[in-house]
This record gives C-alpha cells, structure tokens and sequence, in this order.
C-alpha cells in the first residue's frame, strides 16, 4: 500500500484541512494526563503523549447514551410508545489512536455486530470514523501488546499507520479509505533512510516489550480447570470491586440499560456497566449467581483470557494496553493473573 | 436496518390473575401495528423482553404457541421495579414487546419422540406454549406420547388452572397435577412434590426427551429421578433464568462462561450445561 | 523503612504459627512502581512477601468490615483510626483483631510524581533517608520525599496508630500547628454561583466508576443508595446533576466517619481531588460539635448522640 513522507510542519496543515472535513478526535493533555477530545485546533492535538488515560472506546460507545424516548403525558396517544432518539453520525477520524487500541475495536465489533444482531449506533459510528493510527516507539513498563497478539506498530484495525521518525511521519496506508486519504494529503516520497528508522524503531520497540505470558497456555487448559482452580482466593482478595479495570479497558463492553424520567416525558440511556458491581448479575427474585467478590472478580479473568477466546476462536479480549495495570488502585496485575492461569495445573499428578 | 433495541408497541387486551397470592398475572397482548406481528414469528422456548416506558425491560417466556393467532400471552410474576408497575397496568394500556429472543425447545429434533415435560410453580409458562403447540391438530401426530408433571406449592398456586383440567380430560395427553399440599377436600389430583411424583408416575425415557423447567431446588432433585428412568444428559432440556437487559447477546451480563443465557439459551441440553461454569 | 518490612513480617510469621490470629492482612511489593497490593497471608510460610515502603497508601481497615475470623492488620494512624470507627460501628468485634501499629512518614503520591516525570515513565523506584530515587530508561532523578506526599499526608496530625497491640516501627513525632482548611475555606469563600461552578468542574470527569466509595473503608453498606432502585434515588448515567448528588450525599454520610485517609483520592482513575468534599465535612464537624473522627471507642460519633448542648442553628 502507499506511504508517504509527511513533515511535522506539513502534518499540522494537513490536520488543519482533515479538521473541516471530518471531526477529528486527538490526544489532549487535560493538566494530568492526555484523553481523545475533538480539536478545536490543530495545536491541540499532543502527539508526543503515550496513551490516554481513558481507552477511545468512548468514541464509538460513550459511557451514558440516549438510545429511545417516550412521552408519557396523559392525553398524548403515543404515550407509552417507545421511540428512537435522533442521531448524528459526523464523518470522524480518530488521530492518534495506538495499535492496541485500534485492534480493541476489532475485537469488541463481534460482540456488538454479528450475524443475528447489530447495535446500530456502535456500528454508524464505527462506520464513520477513519483511524489514523501512531506506531508506539517507546511502549510503556505496563504495556504487553505483543504477549497479546498486537503490537507497537501493528497495523491491524487502522486506516493508516503513522510512525514517527523524528523530523515527521512516515505515513503507511493501510485499508483501502486509508489509501483514498492518504492519497489526498501532500507528502512525499520516502527517503530509504526514513524507512530504515521506521523499521529500526519498530524492532527497539518489539524488543522493549517481550513476552510476559503464554497465551497458548491458555488455550490448553479446559474451561472448568480455570474456573475451578484454587488460585482465585489469592487473586480477589484486594480488589475492592471497583470500574476502573473495566471501565479504562479498550474491550471491556457491558453496558446497563435504564429509564429516566422527567415530569412527562422519559429517555432510556445505556451506561457503561461493570461485572465488578455486584448488581450486575443480581436476579429481580434477588438471587446472585455472582454474590460472592471472588466470583466477580474471577469472572472478568475468565471472560478476557478463556471465555472469549474460546466462544468467538478469536485471541484474548485483552490488547496489552496496560490501563488496568497502571491505574487499578489495588495494584492486581492481569499479567500475573494469566501467568497463575497457564501455569496451574489441576489435573491429577 | 432494524433496532434490535427498539421495541413493538402493544397494547395490553386483557390481564388475568392467576394465583391466589396475586402474584402472578397473565397478560394478553396485541400488536398495534400488523406489520410488526407478522415479524414476530416465534417457537414455544423463547422469551421476549417486556419493555414499560418510564421503568424498563423485563426478559418473560412467551406463554402462547405460535398456533395461537393475533395475540401473545406472558405470565408474569411480581418481584420488582417494573413488575409491580406492570401489575398495576390495565387492558388498554400501551406498552412494549421485543423479540422473539433465544433459543426454543428443540423441535425439530422432538419430532417423532415422546415428550415428557415436568415443571413448578410459575416456571410452566413456556411449557404451556410446548403444549399448546404439540397438541394443536396440525402437529400433534408429530409427537409421540407426552406426559406431563406440574405442581406447585398449593392449588390456589397452580397457573392456568382450566387449561390445566382441560388437559386431564385429554386422552392425547397425560397430565400429572400435583401440589405439595393442601387442605381442599376437593382436590382431585395429586399430592406431593414434583420430584415424588415424577418418580412415582415413572414416565418411560424409551425414545423419549424431558423438557424440566421450575425452580432451582425443584430441577435439583428431579434430575436424579430422571437419570435414574433412564434419561441421558443430551435429552434432559432445561430453560434458564439470568438477569438480562439487551437480551441479544450485547450488553454482557448473562453469559455462564461462554454461552449467553439471552443468545445462545435460555434453552440447554443438561449435557451442555455440565460442561459450564457452575455459576448460574 | 525496611525495618518494618522485617518486623511484619516477623510478627506475621509469630502470631500464624503462635495461631493468635486466623490471617494476616498486609501488603505485598507492586507488579510496577510505586504502589503496592494488599495481601492476605493465612500460611506463615507466605509472610516472606509481606512487604512496607511509602507506596502504602490503601486504607487495610476497608478489608475488616464484617470478618468474622481473627485477623491481624497492618494499620497506619488514619488505619487505625478507621478501625475504631468500625467497632463504634459493630463491623467487627475488638477481640478479632490485632492490630500491627505502623507509624507513618506520610505515603507517596504516585500521580504527583508522575507530574514531576513528565511522561517519563519509572521503571524503578527505591526511598532512603528521606529522599526517593526514581529511575527509568535513561533518566534517574531524586526526589525530596516530603514534596511528594499524598496532599493528606501532608496535612496529617495523626501519623501515629491512635489502637495498637502491637508496634512494626517507632512512634513519630505528630505534625504540629498544621491548618488542614485552607483549601476548605477558599471554597467556602466564594459566592454560590461560583461554589456551584467549582464543584461542577470538579466532578467534571467523573465516570461513575465508585473507586472512591470501594476503596474507603467506611463505605461498607450492602447496597449504596446510588444502586437502589426503589425509590430510585440518583440516576447512574454521567448527567451532572447525578453525579454531583453522588459526591455530595456520599461526603454527608461521611460525616464524623472519614479520617481523611486519602485512599478515595488514591484511587480515583480519574484524578478527582474527591477530599474536597469530605474534608468540608470533617470542617462543619469539627466546629459544630468539637469532634475528631476515630480517636476513641469510648466516645459516640456526634451524628448518633443527642446532647442538649448541640448547636441547632439549622433548626429555626
């Protein structure tokens, strides 16, 4: 596919052009820590940043969303009747967003589009939206892309990959909307020095990160030898059931789905929902099959790393992004947690 | 494209209470729209979310067979937000169905076997749609013998209590009433739990599939009765509850490991069960 | 610093093999720098991990609530003081426990440092002597450990364990003629309008993830009025108005029950400053009713006495 040589001077004219075409979403630096927020100027965007705090799952599936509203007012006829709230799907383009992230989207669109079923407004917006991905020279401690089957300049799941040599970006179609645009914005042909720079800091990357588990091991291990294994109790003992694994998880999506009102008229919403609540599982005849913590936690280990894997023949629901390492305020390591899992062992001796 | 989210619009046409703790309440249902009822095709074993505008969703057995026409039926229990509201609404009223949603009992596989069906308390429902549908003229040379146990805690307890004496009066069917107890003189069927009575009618399992639906005490000891009849974990059929809100496989709550109950059940074979997580 | 981690773990190893208690609740070393993982110990051949340094900072007290074994913990002063307000409370009984008194140097705040890092990331991290080395690729850079203190460890007048049974470390000298409200009361002096803006802002990029309310100890309730549903009281979507009610009613039902631990700050992924709404609690209980949460089992909390002499200035 085409690549091109594009300047940092050049780029940011480029943006500015993309800016009118499409909205564009770029890595912010709110004070703390970087987050995808639609650009008001080309200078906005920061990407020297390593990765948002927040995953950009929330561009195509934001924490609390309309999806229907109902009037209820007495006399109203079509009160009662459920309807759809009107959308807006702007042609997007996400810049910035790292491999990890990007091949997150692919895993999580067989959940939300499959053959039987298609949640529209994941699917409009994931339709809309144009990424155009930063290769990850210098991958964080927390991050394991490649043990996860992606990597720092894994191209999957992007429009166009951009790496950054220093004086600009070498610009890599990727799909055939990535090739249109690129095709469109001014560049140059790529010097071979650039290309090997490119290459050179791919290899320093994929270096960098190693492997931290066998996700093989995964595979070879049954179902109920996982879920029965006694290593659980150790794991869940300091999670305090919090949302801040699933919640920062670029393939973490569970969703609530309530009814609000306001005098005579209601919304139903769909919010972000977490197998760490313990209502989450909680029956209306009050039973919880998932009552106890090590239940809970268990079942979001064995949904990443066994579930899914095993339902859709897919790798893990993981991507090495490294959020829930960094930020879970209880320091419970999904690494380690998989390295308990392929390295037990339940069978008899 | 449709929504799969967006529900029918229907309007409730009547609203009966079927136990004596008014508990439960059967609702008859009508689509407002022509275009709609004619797309909700459906098999007795699947399930359709109830939607209340202002309160949510509830996922509910379809209680009709798809041999009953212009209107679906579901027998509800009131346990909660939207149920108590909903057992309040009357016939007139505008609410809500999505669906049809999971998996049915396995008819094609049932064809030309006999059928024994057992279930309790107010778990029947979709076991009444499976016997409406099996003894409708146009399918029931299809089926071999069917027998049935229900019971539940009393006779006032008891669903679709005509329906139910209708049945025993059938020679096409044989019905195994039964309570836990009761204090009626006039009671005329059996007594005892479902399990005994199950053991004690003896059903054969030659050529034939158990469809067990009831309360999850009730299914634990009735599995034994029907393993020790002879039936094989691939033809006990079962149909589970889960706490559900998309009902279509998205929103990830209701999976016991890797199936979910709204998707890929709530019908399991009791062989396909064993082989998931113990966590339903 | 290391000579707590040998006496835990010492007193770990003893009161397992000695079976005075059923576990032992402390912490192990991090998977990555700067923060630590609490740890359950049952086998005393496991205490060998039990480990201490400044990334201490998670409340252990918030591990007690209605355990119904005989559990030692490793408790800093707000730890302990958080375990009083669990036998003020009946979530747990006294004889259960015993209590490893840790006195506390104030804990590190990984996020401050993060700051100070400027995107470079630690791989490394070792305190000594007042002063924490930080390393990563190509950088090395030390820093003065009491510029990086969680922001109420450096406000705290209670370092030393207020119930103890036994000590891991010597009691420290207390802060003295420390003012923990000015902040508090930069707020308190602006006009409404902006005092609504302020909070508003604050709150900004809550996402409803409750790590404040999971990671404080004194949020036990088994079901928090934000999951009731009938009534439903709080909405549970990002809409602004739920999520200020959110902050606000769970900062008044810490009223006389927070220690200022820091740990809802600690753990916020977000990086709310959650404390400014509790410590405007721990302000308003100070001044109305002359009490310090958790420094006695012998005293009632304010809020479920009566005395006659209480101030009823919102009563008129």
């Amino acid at each position: 596919m085409a690549e091109r040589y594009i300047s940092k001077e050049k780029f940011t004219r480029i943006l500015d052009r993309l800016m009118s075409r499409y909205r564009v979403y770029g890595p912010v630096f709110g004070g703390m820590y970087h987050d995808f927020e639609v650009l008001k100027e080309a200078g906005d965007a920061d990407l020297s940043f390593r990765n948002t705090r927040l995953s950009p799952k929330g561009l195509l599936h934001p924490h609390s969303e309309r999806m229907f509203e109902y009037s209820l007012a007495k006399d109203d006829p079509e009160a009662g009747i459920v309807k759809e709230a009107a959308k807006e799907y702007p042609a997007t383009l996400i810049l910035g967003i790292r491999p990890c992230d990007a091949r997150a989207f692919q895993l999580v669109e067989l959940n939300y589009v499959t053959e039987a079923f298609q949640d529209p407004w994941w699917r409009n917006r994931r339709k809309a939206a144009v990424l155009v991905g930063l290769a990850c020279n210098e991958p964080c401690e927390s991050c394991f892309c490649t043990t996860a089957g992606t990597g720092p300049f894994d191209e999957t799941g992007l429009d166009i990959l951009l790496v950054d040599v220093g004086t600009g970006y070498v610009a890599r179609a990727v799909s055939k909307e990535g090739g249109t645009l690129l095709g469109s914005m001014e560049g140059d042909a790529v010097p071979s020095d650039l290309t090997e720079e490119s290459a050179r800091l791919q290899r320093k990357a994929e270096g960098q990160l190693g492997k931290q588990f066998n996700v093989d091991d995964l595979k070879s291990k049954t179902v109920s030898e996982l879920f029965n294994a006694p290593f659980w109790d150790e794991v869940q003992f300091s999670c305090i059931n919090c949302g801040t694994c699933t919640f920062l998880c670029p393939t973490c999506w569970c969703f609530d789905i309530q009814d609000e009102v306001y005098k005579e008229r209601g919304d139903r919403i769909r919010i972000w929902d977490s197998c760490m609540f313990p209502l989450f599982t909680h029956h209306g005849s009050g039973h919880n099959p998932r009552a106890q913590k090590l239940q809970r936690v268990r079942q979001r280990f064995m949904h990443k790393l066994k579930y899914y894997p095993e339902k859709y023949k897919d790798g893990i629901a993981c991507v090495g992004c490294g959020r829930c390492v960094k930020h879970c305020p209880v320091n419970i390591d999904i690494r380690h947690v998989a390295r308990l899992m392929s390295t037990s062992c339940t069978c008899p001796a | 494209m449709n929504n799969p989210y967006l529900p029918y619009p229907v309007r409730i046409r009547s609203v009966v209470t079927e136990t004596e703790d008014r508990n439960l309440k059967t609702f008859e249902l009508v689509f407002l729209r022509p275009e709609d009822e004619a797309r909700f095709q459906y098999m007795p074993g699947q399930f359709a979310e109830l939607s209340v505008a202002g309160l949510g969703e509830i996922p509910i057995g379809i209680a009709t067979s798809p041999t009953e026409k212009g209107f679906i039926k579901f027998t509800v229990n009131k346990v909660g937000k939207v149920t108590h509201h909903l057992h309040n609404m009357s016939p007139g009223e505008v609410m809500g169905v999505r669906g049809p949603l999971g998996n049915w009992y396995p008819w094609e596989i049932l064809e030309g076997k006999n059928v024994v069906i057992v279930g309790g308390g107010f778990a029947f429902t979709t076991l009444r749609s499976s016997i409406v549908y099996m003894l409708h003229p146009e399918n029931r040379a299809r089926f071999g013998d069917i027998s049935v146990v229900y019971g539940a805690r009393s006779p006032g307890l008891l669903l679709y209590k005509e329906e139910l004496a209708e049945w025993e009066r059938r020679k096409d069917i044989n019905m195994h009433i039964t309570v836990d107890s009761t204090n009626d003189p006039t009671w005329k069927y059996n007594v005892g739990f479902v399990p005994a009575v199950t053991k004690q009618k003896a059903p054969s399992s030659e050529n034939a599939y158990a469809i067990v639906c009831g309360p999850p005490i009730m299914i634990k000891f009735t599995l034994p009765v029907l393993t020790d009849l002879g039936f094989p974990p691939d033809r006990i059929i079962t149909s589970l509850e889960m706490r559900m809100k998309c009902g279509i496989g998205i929103c990830g709550r209701c999976n016991i490991g890797t199936e979910y109950v709204c998707k890929d059940g709530p019908v399991f074979t009791l062989e396909k069960l064993s082989g998931l997580p113990n966590e339903y | 610093m290391r000579a707590y981690t040998e006496r835990i773990r010492e007193a770990a190893k003893r009161l397992l093999t000695e079976k005075r208690v059923d576990v032992v609740i402390g912490f192990r070393k991090g998977t990555i720098p700067l923060v630590n993982e609490p740890f359950l110990v049952k086998d005393p051949k496991d205490a060998d991990q039990l480990y201490w340094d400044g990334n201490c900072g998670v409340n252990l007290a918030n591990y007690l609530a209605k355990r119904t074994d005989r559990v030692a913990v490793v408790a800093k002063g707000c730890d302990t003081r958080n375990i009083v307000v669990h036998l003020l409370e009946f979530q747990i009984k006294r004889e259960q426990l015993y209590i490893l008194g840790a006195p506390c140097h104030g804990m590190l705040d990984r996020r401050k440092i993060a700051g100070e890092l400027k995107g470079k990331e630690p791989t490394f991290a070792e305190e000594s002597d007042g002063t924490v080395k930080i390393s990563g690729r190509e950088f090395e850079v030390t820093l003065d450990r009491k510029e990086f203190l969680q922001e109420n460890c450096s406000i705290c007048i209670h370092r030393n364990p207020v119930l103890y049974d036994e000590l891991v470390g010597d009691l420290v000298e207390e802060q003295q003629n420390v003012d923990r409200y000015v902040d508090i009361r930069e707020i308190e002096a602006l006009l409404p309008a902006d005092r609504w803006q302020y909070f508003s802002k604050l709150v900004e990029p809550c996402i409803r993830c409750y790590a404040c309310r999971n990671a404080c100890p004194a949020c036990y309730c088994p079901t928090c009025f934000v999951d009731e549903s009938r009534p439903q009281w709080v909405g549970k979507s990002l809409d602004k108005t739920d999520t200020l009610t959110f902050h606000f009613l769970r900062a008044y039902h810490l009223g006389g029950r927070c220690t200022d631990c820091g740990s809802c700050e600690r753990a916020c992924p977000v990086g709310i400053k959650v404390r400014k709404f509790t410590k405007k609690l721990e302000k308003d209980i100070r001044e109305l009713y002359g009490y310090e949460t958790g420094l006695s089992v012998d005293e009632r909390p304010p809020l479920d006495t009566y005395r006659p002499g209480d101030p009823e200035a919102f009563i008129k």
